[in-house]
């Protein structure tokens, strides 16, 4: 196992897994507390659109992806802003549309096949060092904006209709929380791809949810619980030769339900 | 002087008129209530003076301006304080909102911040629950959190929306208990249908429906034996008609 270690790209896919653990441990807190994991899975998959883009024009898979989810999650925004009745309409909409689409481009693309199912359940053993950048980047805007903006974010979330009324601009904040969880959704498709991004965002977070009474600790604890699942799903991984997203996913999964179990033993002993 | 100032105001919803031609003055230490049907206009004319809707017809000042002038010195308790009762928060972080708008440091809380929520609880009763969850209280201690939320402004109005919706009778007349002890000092606004309570507190009552009907409401108008064993809605109904017969008799 140690021997591992020593390739590149063994250390790259731990970098990048702990990098995107902490951030969608973060990002995957204010989702499920502002009960908005529909809407990171529409973004999620109208997010394959961009990659179909990028690969059709040959862009950077990150930069196509990222412009079109931070684009479906202002649409997105201003749909649930405007037009809250149907809002569940539009987004399911969107996660279709983006999906055709991406399928259809990269059908176009000559010679391209070989990569389809990386997108769609992650290739965390193909980080490169400037996919590194792109996800310390992100998380470092995220660590800066949740340092300044913490009370506004907590207001917004927790009430919304006290934070507008005492002249917090509500739309920018719920706007700006879901462009987070687009970059997001972008960064953590490349370690566990866009079926399984859900999962990431919301096991880890569920579990830190029970444990905490307080919004930030519950982000701290989905972040290093997240890291610990990719890590034992690496290893996992890399023992028996399975998929990599599939394995961290399936360890969180089983977490999960230990968790639950012993939650109910517990509570029946006392 | 009034500090809440209302004249001539109406006010409608696309074509449909819900506030037509309100005057109303509130003066410092009142207890008003509002009282008035579903659909009356109630809760429009709170958040006409919590300037969250704009002013077209008529006017409205508070402290002798325009309302977002004065938001600072409003306090206010939203109705529904049974959302996001999952959420993990802490009742010192609820309560600390209370501070939104007011300078602050560039992260975290102030001590100085901190202390004011903590006095905030204490005013209420709350202090011995301020790390614990906001899930963990019942329904009226959480309204008494929101209370102190609106507390921590140091806010010269309190505006409550039903604060007693969803509690017990018990829990209500601590609720009603607190307000007037606030009452000493601020000036409290509650729409309620509490009628049994509003009696026994309130100094003022107006009638919202579509127009106001303004009642100085003296507890001899009433006997409070009648009023007080009545705890549904049929209540209401007799109290309008009581309402009508001191009308027709003074001519208010």
């Amino acid at each position: 196992m140690f021997e591992a270690l020593s390739y590149d790209f063994v250390q790259n896919a731990l970098i990048a897994g702990i990098l995107v653990s902490l951030a969608s441990g973060i990002i995957g807190s204010l989702i499920v507390v502002n009960r908005m994991v529909f809407l990171a899975g529409g973004i999620a998959h109208t997010a394959y659109g961009g990659i179909g883009i990028a690969v059709f024009f040959g862009l950077p898979m990150f930069l196509g992806a990222s412009i079109f989810a931070v684009l479906s999650a202002l649409i997105i925004a201003s749909i649930t802003l405007k037009d809250k009745d149907r809002m569940d309409t539009f987004i399911g909409l969107m996660w279709a549309v983006g999906m055709a689409l991406g399928v259809v481009l990269i059908d176009l693309t000559p010679g391209y096949q070989a990569d389809f199912m990386s997108y769609l359940f992650g290739s965390i053993l193909a980080v490169s060092s400037s996919d590194l950048w792109f996800m310390g980047g992100l998380l470092v805007i995220i660590l800066f904006i949740m340092t300044f903006w913490y009370r506004d974010i907590l207001a917004v979330s927790y009430d919304s209709e006290y934070a507008n009324l005492r002249g917090i601009n509500v739309r920018f904040f719920y706007t700006l929380i879901l462009v987070l969880s687009a970059l997001t959704v972008v960064v953590a498709i490349k370690v566990v791809g866009l079926i399984l991004v859900i999962a990431l965002l919301t096991i880890p977070v569920y579990i830190a949810e029970k444990l905490s009474n307080t919004l930030y600790v519950m982000m701290i604890l989905s972040g290093i619980f997240s890291s610990i699942f990719t890590i034992i799903g690496l290893w996992f991984s890399y023992q028996y030769e399975i998929a990599s997203g599939a394995s961290i996913i399936l360890v969180s999964a089983v977490t999960l339900f230990l968790f639950l179990g012993l939650g109910r033993i517990f509570r029946r002993i006392r | 002087m009034c500090i809440i100032d209302i004249k001539n105001l109406s006010f409608s919803y696309k074509k449909q008129k819900v506030l037509d031609n309100i005057n109303l003055c509130v003066k410092e230490r009142d207890f008003l209530a509002i009282i008035g049907p579903n659909g009356g206009g109630k809760s429009t004319l709170l958040k006409l003076i919590l300037g969250i809707n704009s002013v077209k017809e008529g006017s409205i000042k508070t402290f002798g301006e325009k309302p977002h002038k004065n938001l600072q010195k409003i306090g206010y308790v939203p109705q529904n304080t049974n959302v996001n009762t999952d959420f993990p928060i802490k009742i010192i972080e609820v309560v600390l909102m209370g501070h939104i708008g007011t300078k602050r440091p560039l992260f975290g809380y102030a001590q100085e911040e901190k202390r004011c929520a903590l006095g905030a609880l204490a005013q209420v009763g709350m202090e011995k629950f301020a790390n614990e969850k906001i899930g963990s209280l019942s329904g009226g201690q959480r309204q008494r959190v929101m209370i102190a939320r609106a507390l921590c402004a140091h806010p010269k109005v309190l505006i409550l929306d039903e604060p007693t919706a969803s509690i017990d009778v018990d829990g209500q007349k601590q609720i009603y208990e607190l307000l007037k002890e606030l009452n000493s000092y601020i000036t409290i606004i509650v729409v309620s249908h509490d009628l049994s309570f509003i009696m026994q507190y309130a100094t003022t009552v107006v009638h919202i429906n579509k127009t106001l009907s303004f009642h100085g409401l003296s507890k001899d108008n009433f006997s409070e034996n009648n009023i007080n064993q009545c705890t549904n809605k049929f209540c209401e109904v007799n109290l309008f008609q009581k309402l009508k017969t001191i009308k027709g008799d003074s001519n208010v």
